[in-house]
């Protein structure tokens, strides 16, 4: 375990020479990536653009998911609960610049500048809330009660009649960047992309840093590490608050993609599916997660239109990965020792 | 007001009757093998369709329990053998993601099977009407009878638990598995039967279902959910436990479904009390849970160890 621990300190230190395998999958994953819109063109399937913004969303959010998962030990069912809080605001607001022009008194902006980091910093202080009652649990207990605080936040937005309850709410326009046209399909793709990549690059740096370190260090022997004299509950909240506001990112951008925002965004199915997309692109990897909202979304997309009953198809391919790809499909790509 | 109490007390019992029955199987099961099962509200759903599918062929409401009770528990045999057998050995993570993939599967297989659209299912014809239990106050039959199974069926269990050989291993189980497995029982076998047993008392609940509400895809998850906060509130692990989970959760969702409208529209503004009123209720179990934890983290009858 300890052998681990500082094989991670060293990785994290310098990059490792050695395996090239990791970089090939990197570079290759970046390549395709920027180079999707270009690829679609020539196909001449602008769909596929849309498609993969999607991947790109949900791999933010998956990414948050496995940073308290991966790391921390810390199974959260309930993350759903802000993706759907960040999606809430985006629309929420816009739903009050077209209705009165006002919000709560206050003057509404278009701006994302103004509109995204309300959203962030309200799914971060949910998610201050909700992690401070749920850390006083562990284990099992805190798999179940952070799925009850997102089914309170679903019942929540399903109660609120005036943004469309059950039925959600439609957005008229994308949020505004000065200098760039969010309308536009593939300057909102790769604004996506942007926001994934520098979020993996904190990510990255966090999950390095010391605080990475004594959140690995908990995950692996807790005992160990409040004998070293760190406190377990910071740095578990901090986490979990820095994942909640990913989380939250990634609710605003969706709302922005699918100008539509609904309860369902909330609800537990949506937490069961960042989850199966954690763990079918490997758990403690941060690039993992990427690969498991492509494969994941990819396939739902493809099986539904290989026949209308592709769940029956679906379930049994995460069972399957579950049983025989144990350590998930960054780890079947990269090899041997995958964290990163 | 009195018997609008009385009335919403016993549609708690009824509500926690059935939960119990949903909750006792599944905290077993976590509490012998540690397996964290999403799956067993699919056995609910799946005990339910294949009650109202059998009421609808045969027109017989004994036709309905036991295909309730036989489809619910092969199913589940079935998962057990095939599925979740191998999770015993893995961690949380993997047994929620191979269960969450187990209910995309019996989801779309139920609905291949039954159809999309819901089947309905009467209220057998000796279980209609009400019967007057104090002036005033009549209650549904169905109801009644419903709160009967439910309380016989859980003191059947709390024999089972302590007074025989299967119930003193199940406990053993729970406590200790590796001492039960040194000492020569077949823990696998045992954790087959135990697991069958919770599928039946699913199925079972199915049935009590079917007549009162709607039997619809997704029914299993929206139960499942509720069944959790039952569990963690009684403290996972123990029968006990679920069994003071199931009341107060019970009665916690009638009572607020009665009582926080009314208390909400005596003292805010209408339309505000409604779109409030409407989030509470849903809620007020989640809140009541989280509540119960901040005092006792570990629910309020934890199994030992």
């Amino acid at each position: 375990m300890s052998d681990s621990l500082t094989h991670s300190a060293a990785a994290a230190a310098a990059p490792r020479p050695g395996p090239g395998r990791r970089l090939v999958v990197h570079g290759l994953g970046l390549a395709i990536f920027a180079a999707m819109p270009a690829i679609a063109a020539a196909a001449g399937d602008p769909f596929v653009v849309s498609l993969f913004t999607r991947f790109l969303i949900y791999a933010i959010a998956a990414v948050a998911l496995d940073l308290v998962m991966g790391y921390g030990a810390l199974i959260s069912f309930g993350h759903a609960a802000f993706f759907g809080l960040g999606g809430y605001v985006v629309g929420i607001i816009a739903h009050h610049a077209a209705e009165t022009g006002t919000i709560f008194g206050l003057a509404t902006s278009n701006s994302a500048l103004v509109v995204w980091p309300v959203a962030i910093g309200l799914s971060a202080l949910l998610a201050l809330i909700i992690g401070a009652l749920s850390l006083r649990t562990q284990g099992v207990q805190f798999i179940m009660i952070t799925l009850a605080f997102g089914q309170m936040v679903y019942f929540m937005l399903v109660s609120l009649e005036v943004y469309g309850g059950d039925d959600g709410l439609l957005i008229m326009e994308r949020n505004t960047l000065p200098g760039l046209d969010l309308s536009d399909p593939t300057v909102f793709y790769y604004l996506c992309l942007a926001v994934l990549a520098c979020w993996l690059l904190l990510c990255r740096r966090l999950v390095g840093s010391r605080f990475g370190m004594v959140l690995r260090g908990l995950k692996q022997n807790e005992r160990r590490a409040v004998n070293l004299g760190f406190a377990p509950l910071p740095h578990r909240l901090a986490a979990f608050v820095i994942s909640g506001a990913g989380t939250g990112l990634a609710g605003v951008l969706w709302a922005n993609y699918a100008l539509y925002v609904s309860p369902d965004m909330a609800a537990w199915s949506k937490s069961g599916e960042f989850m199966s997309i954690v763990i079918l692109g490997g758990v403690g990897t941060l690039f993992g997660p990427v690969i498991g909202a492509a494969v994941f979304l990819g396939l739902e997309q493809l099986l539904a239109i290989w026949t209308e009953h592709w769940m029956l198809v679906m379930g049994p391919v995460l069972v399957a990965v579950v049983l025989f790809a144990r350590r998930g499909l960054y780890g079947f790509l990269v090899g041997e020792r995958s964290h990163d | 007001m009195s018997t609008l109490l009385i009335e919403q007390i016993l549609n708690g019992l009824q509500y926690g009757a059935m939960l119990f029955l949903l909750a006792s199987g599944l905290t077993l099961i976590f509490g012998i093998m540690g397996v964290i099962n999403l799956t067993h509200g699919s056995f609910y759903m799946v005990g339910a369709f294949c009650a109202a599918y059998a009421a609808t062929a045969t027109g017989s409401f004994a036709a309905a329990v036991l295909a309730a009770l036989v489809g619910a528990g092969l199913y589940g045999l079935v998962m057990e053998l095939v599925v979740i057998r191998r999770l015993y050995a893995r961690d949380h993570l993997d047994q929620v993601l191979a269960t969450f993939g187990m209910i995309l599967f019996t989801n779309e297989l139920v609905s291949v099977v039954f159809g999309r659209t819901p089947p309905f299912m009467d209220i057998p014809s000796f279980l209609t009407g009400t019967v007057a239990l104090l002036p005033g106050l009549s209650y549904p039959v169905v109801r009644l009878a419903f709160i009967l199974v439910g309380a016989v069926v859980a003191v059947g269990l709390w024999l089972l638990i302590t007074r025989t050989r299967i119930g003193m291993l199940i406990r053993a189980g729970a406590d200790d598995r590796a001492m039960v497995d040194a000492l020569g029982v077949d823990i696998r076998r045992l954790f087959s039967l135990v697991f069958a047993l919770g599928a039946v008392l699913c199925g079972l609940a199915g049935v009590m279902t079917a007549p009162l509400l709607a039997v619809e895809i997704g029914m299993g998850e929206r139960i499942l959910i509720t069944t959790f906060v039952v569990i963690v509130v009684g403290g996972v692990g123990s029968v006990r436990g679920a069994a003071v989970g199931a009341l107060i959760v019970g009665m916690i969702d009638s009572l607020g479904r009665a009582y926080i409208p009314i208390t909400l529209y005596e003292l805010l503004p209408p339309e505000i009390a409604s779109t409030l009123a409407a989030g509470l209720v849903s809620a007020s179990i989640y809140v009541a849970m989280a509540a119960i934890l901040l005092v006792r983290p570990r629910g309020l009858l934890p199994a030992r160890g």
